[in-house]
């Protein structure tokens, strides 16, 4: 188990590697000056000298490149454009909100999912498995800023039991931070809600086709340790995995979330970018949820060693 | 082809592909006669601001007293051309880099790292970062898009090309002195077509969104076309007073990704039962 949990690590440092560069490219291969383009329409000379100057554009490219990574390893982003602070720094300031609003989502989204594709796996074929599969369809379908604003307009402003948009910090009391939490919550977790209550009911009725299921039947086992120990419990590699590969589903919704609801996190940071040209937090911003990415799906790799023994033999 | 007669077949077994398709060609319709069947998206009558749907306007105004119906129909062309596009360049590149690494261990062990690489990258993000660099464009947007769904593509035709490669009859054609471009043409790439129809279709719905996505943003094609995503952007501070400015768009954009969703399922359970649905 240590051998594979050792090459799953070192298996991350080239997929870094290649994000790097690629994020590192970007801003090459566009074509012309790319201090020019930072600078944009309007910008004299001396500007985009200044801008060529602090980006280091002025030397070549792999001394760019290695200046850049060695930065990125210890921490250093890079200086935004626009503020002239530090990108890691602006990135930590908003970390709070980031993390509160993903980490709300993805409690919610597993707990509910899990919770509907059990139930719907049990009935299969009744009309509550048809409705929970129906809402797994639609789920997919409906962008979040759309389900986000069904919620606000009839939740927040015609029940008022929500606040319209906003974010509290955790310090500020528990009540306030989770209460405007959970709308931006509920709006995200659809669609993951929709991905993982699926594959849950797949798995779910595979596991319960299995002649040990019966055998557990006909031994007396009550339907709630029927379903959660026995099936639930083999049937997590699949659900598992979706789990991990739905991280990147819930990062691109992030940034739309707290555009959405207003929340002052990492992905208003970039979104705010965008006509600022403040490209080095475009690119701070890619490299930290690319590698939030990739441990996410190393961690989701690790733990199928807990729950499925069989797998370090791969 | 006997791939389009299964279709035609499995359209009445599979109500779905029915449902689908029919909102789809309804769309589509919509899209390419709107100039014919509705007014001009673009006419401010800051006299005629956020009316409820009426006679006139069938959907209302929006803040600035443009038709939303107008809007409406018009935003249905670049959600249309950017779902089509991104799948198709997606496809076309996933399935060249796909045919080469199940083909070719030496580019399989690079081309793979590659792809995971790309894969970690949020395709939101990628597609800021193009349009900060590049400008808004139609273009612009559908390359960003496109790139992250390549690896997927690539994934799906590099494991089927594995299962195929060393099958008798790719053997038979290989020792015959078959050229390598003609097998990879000839006898391997149509193995590969029914999978990529049912991925294409996904690809479709999710560029759909991805570009709703971006337009609400502001980070998608120039605000002065009207788009589904900044047609909701641009009404969204109005959503109390005139909600149809914000859910005439997002009902239609849901019931167009909803659509191209069930025609991929259904066309999956028809054309190839093995694939589960990935993202």
């Amino acid at each position: 188990m240590l051998s594979y949990i050792l090459r799953r690590l070192l298996g991350v440092i080239p997929v870094m590697l290649v994000v790097g560069v690629f994020v590192f490219s970007l801003l090459h291969l566009a074509p012309g000056d790319p201090a020019a383009i930072i600078a944009g329409d309007n910008a004299t000379a001396e500007n985009i000298a200044r801008i060529r100057a602090s980006l280091g554009l002025d030397r070549p490219f792999l001394t760019q490149f290695f200046d850049w990574g060695g930065g990125v390893l210890r921490g250093d982003l890079g200086v935004s454009m626009f503020s002239g602070l530090p990108v890691s720094q602006l990135i930590a300031q908003r970390v709070e909100a980031t993390v509160s609003l993903a980490a709300s989502t993805m409690f919610v989204a597993v707990v509910l999912a899990v919770t509907l594709g059990v139930l719907a796996a049990w009935k299969a074929g009744s009309l509550l498995d048809r409705a929970v599969m129906g809402v797994a369809v639609t789920g997919f379908s409906v962008p979040v800023f759309v389900v986000g604003y069904l919620l606000v307009y009839f939740l927040s402003m015609k029940l008022r039991w929500f606040p319209v948009q906003g974010y509290r910090p955790i310090a500020d009391g528990l009540w306030d931070w989770a209460r405007h939490l959970v709308l931006p919550s509920l709006a995200l977790g659809l669609a993951y809600v929709a991905l993982i209550a699926r594959i849950t009911r797949t798995s779910m009725l595979e596991v319960m086709s299995e002649d040990y299921m019966r055998t557990a039947r006909a031994k007396g086992v009550a339907t709630a340790p029927l379903l959660l120990r026995h099936a639930l419990k083999n049937a997590a590699v699949p659900i598992v995995t979706v789990i991990g590969i739905g991280v990147a589903l819930l990062i691109s919704g992030v940034v739309i979330t707290e555009s959405v609801f207003n929340i002052p996190g990492i992905g208003r940071l970039v979104v705010d970018a965008i006509t600022r040209r403040d490209y080095p937090i475009i690119q701070g911003v890619m490299i930290v949820f690319a590698g939030v990415y990739v441990l996410i799906n190393l961690a989701v790799d690790i733990l199928y060693c807990f729950i499925d023994p069989r797998i370090r033999y791969r | 082809m006997t791939t389009l007669a299964a279709t035609l077949q499995g359209l009445r077994r599979y109500p779905t592909v029915a449902v689908g398709g029919i909102l789809i060609a309804l769309v589509t319709l919509a899209a390419l006669l709107a100039p014919w069947i509705s007014g001009d998206p673009l006419l401010l009558e800051p006299v005629n601001r956020l009316k409820a749907p009426s006679a006139e306007f069938w959907l209302g105004t929006d803040s600035l007293g443009r038709d939303v119906y107008a809007r409406l129909v018009h935003g249905a062309r670049i959600s249309l051309l950017v779902g089509v596009s991104v799948a198709a360049v997606a496809v076309l590149a996933g399935a060249l880099a796909g045919l080469l690494a199940g083909y070719f261990p030496r580019v399989d062990a690079v081309l793979m790292r590659v792809m995971d690489g790309v894969m970690a990258i949020p395709a939101i993000l990628l597609a800021i970062a193009l349009v900060a660099l590049l400008g808004a464009s139609v273009k612009v947007v559908i390359i960003a898009i496109a790139i992250p769904e390549v690896p997927r593509v690539c994934r799906l035709v590099r494991s089927v090309v594995l299962s195929v490669r060393n099958l008798p009859y790719v053997e038979a054609a290989r020792s015959n002195g078959t050229r390598v471009v003609t097998l990879l043409r000839r006898h391997i790439l149509p193995s590969t077509v029914p999978p990529l129809i049912v991925q294409a279709t996904y690809i479709c719905a999710s560029a759909i969104l991805t570009e709703a996505g971006l337009s609400f943003l502001g980070a998608g094609t120039p605000p002065e076309f009207p788009t589904w995503g900044n047609m909701i952007a641009s009404n969204r501070m109005f959503l109390m007073l005139a909600p149809w400015t914000v859910f005439a768009p997002g009902v239609c954009l849901a019931l167009v990704v909803l659509a191209v969703n069930l025609l991929g399922d259904g066309l999956r359970d028809r054309l190839d039962p093995r694939i589960s649905r990935s993202m």
